[in-house]
C-alpha cells in the first residue's frame, strides 16, 4: 500500500526501505525512538529528507492522532465531516454512532466527551470514510483499561490494514500481525509478531521486552 | 450639575417624542457603518483568511503592517482621503467629497486593518489547531477554508464586530471627508460634536445615548459570543 525507499526524515528516522503491507503492522519503540515521525512521513504528512516514498492511493489512507483532533463540532457532525468532504451519503453516520457507544452524545459539542470517547469519535471518524490503510499514532496512551479495550474492539473490527505506533507491550502482543521495532530512528527488527516476542534477534528488542530500560 | 440633570432629561425626552431630526441622523450613521463593515469584512476577511493559511515572502511584513494600522490615527485617514477625494486630487473626478460615500471610505480604511488582523489571528489559530486533521482527512483547499471560515465563524464575528465599533464612534476622519453636512453628511458623532460646540446639550446627550447604546448593544453581542464560545468552545 505505501513503501519507503532509502526513507530519511530530518535525521531522526532512517535510512530505511520498509513495505507497508496487509494485516496489523505494529511499529514498537521506547519514547523517543522516531515512531510519530516514522508513522507521519509514511503518510505523507512530513516530507522525506531523503530516498522516496511510493503509495498507491494517498485517499485510502486513513490517520488517528495521539491526541485527537477534533472540529469544534458536535459529535454528529465530526462523524458526519469525512462524509461530507466527498459528498457521500449521510447514512453511516448514525451506525457509527451505535457503534461507538456515543449515540446519546450524538448533539453534544464534541468537546465535552471524555477523553476515551474523544479517541474512539477520532477513529470512528477516520473509519467512517473507508480507509485501506488506517495510521494510528499511540491511540491509547492516555486512556484507561477500559476505554483501551473499545478502541482496540472498534479497530480490530475494521476491514482495512493497520499501522499502529505504541510502545505498550501488551496491546503489541494483542494486535500484531507483523512488528517493526524501532531504536534511535533506526528500523532495527522487521519481524512476524509472534516471531518478534519469541525470538527477539537484537538486545536492544530483548531489552524492551524484558522491561528494562532502553536507551 | 443642575445642567446635566437637565440635559439628561430633555435628551430622554427627544428620545421619547420621536424627535426626526435625532433619529434621521441615527439612521444616516448605521447607514454609513454597515455599509463600511459590509465591504470591510467581504475585504477584510478573505484577507485574514489568506495570511493565515498562505506563505508567501514577505507575509510578515504584510501582518506587521496591518498590526500597525489598527492604530491608525482616524484624522490622518480623514486627510489622506480629503487630498485624494478633492476635486484638484487623483480622485477629485469621481465627486465622492463630501458624500457618504466619502464618509463610507473613511471607515473602511479604519475598520479593514482591525478585521484583517484579527481574523488573521482567529485563523491561524484554528489552522494551527486542523493543519493535520485537514490533511489527513485529504481535504481540498477550498474545502480546509470552508471548514475554517465555518468553524471560526463566532470569532469572525466578533472580529468583525469590533470593527463596527471602531467605525461606530469614530469622528476625526468623517468630520473631514463628510463635512457634518445637515440632511447630507451629519452622522451621531459629528453632530455630538456640533450640538455641543453650539451648546444644545440635549441633542448632543440624546445622540450620545443613542451612540451609547448601539455601541453597547454591540459590545453585549461580542460579550455574548465570547460566553457561548467558552462555555461549548464552538
Amino acid at each position: 500500500m505505501v513503501r519507503l525507499e532509502g526513507a530519511s526524515v530530518r535525521k531522526r528516522v532512517g535510512p530505511l526501505n520498509l513495505d507497508i503491507g496487509a494485516g496489523t503492522t505494529v511499529v514498537l519503540g521506547p519514547n523517543g525512538a522516531g515512531k510519530t515521525t516514522l508513522l507521519r512521513a509514511i503518510f505523507g504528512l512530513d516530507r522525506l529528507s531523503t530516498g522516496r516514498r511510493h503509495s498507491a492511493d494517498d485517499r485510502a489512507l486513513g490517520f488517528v492522532f495521539q491526541q485527537p483532533v477534533l472540529l469544534r463540532r458536535s459529535v454528529r457532525d465530526n462523524l458526519a465531516f469525512p462524509l461530507g468532504l466527498r459528498g457521500a451519503d449521510l447514512t453511516p453516520v448514525d451506525a457509527w454512532l451505535r457503534r461507538t457507544g456515543l449515540t446519546a452524545q450524538a448533539d453534544l459539542p464534541a468537546n465535552r466527551l471524555s477523553g476515551g470517547e474523544r479517541q474512539l469519535l477520532a477513529l470512528a471518524r477516520a473509519l467512517i470514510a473507508g480507509p485501506r490503510l488506517l495510521l494510528l499514532d499511540e491511540p491509547t496512551a492516555h486512556l484507561d483499561g477500559r476505554a483501551t479495550r473499545l478502541v482496540e474492539e472498534v479497530l480490530m473490527a475494521a476491514p482495512c490494514d493497520k499501522l499502529l505506533a505504541t510502545h505498550d507491550l501488551g496491546q503489541a502482543r494483542r494486535l500484531a500481525d507483523r512488528v517493526l521495532f524501532l531504536h534511535h530512528g533506526k528500523l532495527i527488527e522487521d519481524a512476524a509478531g509472534s516471531a518478534f516476542f519469541n525470538r527477539p534477534t537484537t538486545s536492544e528488542a530483548r531489552a524492551f521486552l524484558a522491561g528494562d530500560i532502553v536507551e | 450639575m443642575d445642567d446635566i440633570g437637565q440635559a439628561f432629561v430633555a435628551a430622554i425626552g427627544l428620545l421619547l417624542t420621536g424627535d426626526g431630526d435625532l433619529y434621521q441622523i441615527a439612521a444616516r450613521s448605521l447607514f454609513v457603518t454597515v455599509t463600511a463593515i459590509a465591504i470591510a469584512s467581504a475585504i477584510g476577511l478573505p484577507l485574514g483568511a489568506w495570511l493565515a493559511l498562505r506563505r508567501f515572502p514577505g507575509r510578515r511584513s504584510v501582518i506587521a503592517t496591518l498590526n500597525a494600522l489598527m492604530g491608525l490615527p482616524p484624522v490622518v485617514v480623514g486627510l489622506t482621503l480629503y487630498l485624494l477625494l478633492s476635486r484638484s486630487g487623483p480622485l477629485g473626478a469621481l465627486g465622492l467629497l463630501y458624500t457618504p460615500w466619502a464618509m463610507i471610505v473613511a471607515q473602511i480604511v479604519i475598520a479593514l486593518p482591525i478585521i484583517a488582523s484579527i481574523a488573521h489571528q482567529v485563523l491561524r489559530d484554528l489552522w494551527a489547531e486542523y493543519h493535520d486533521l485537514l490533511i489527513a482527512l485529504n481535504a481540498t483547499p477550498l474545502q480546509r477554508l470552508r471548514t475554517l471560515l465555518w468553524d471560526g465563524r463566532r470569532a469572525l464575528l466578533t472580529a468583525v464586530l469590533a470593527g463596527f465599533g471602531r467605525a461606530v464612534g469614530e469622528v476625526g476622519a468623517v468630520m473631514i471627508v463628510g463635512g457634518n453636512i445637515d440632511q447630507v453628511t451629519r452622522v451621531l458623532t459629528t453632530a455630538i460634536a456640533l450640538e455641543t460646540s453650539r451648546g444644545q446639550f440635549a441633542l448632543a446627550l440624546g445622540l450620545g445615548l443613542i451612540l451609547l447604546a448601539i455601541a453597547l448593544l454591540v459590545n453585549l453581542g461580542v460579550h455574548g459570543l465570547a460566553r457561548t464560545e467558552r462555555r461549548g468552545r464552538w
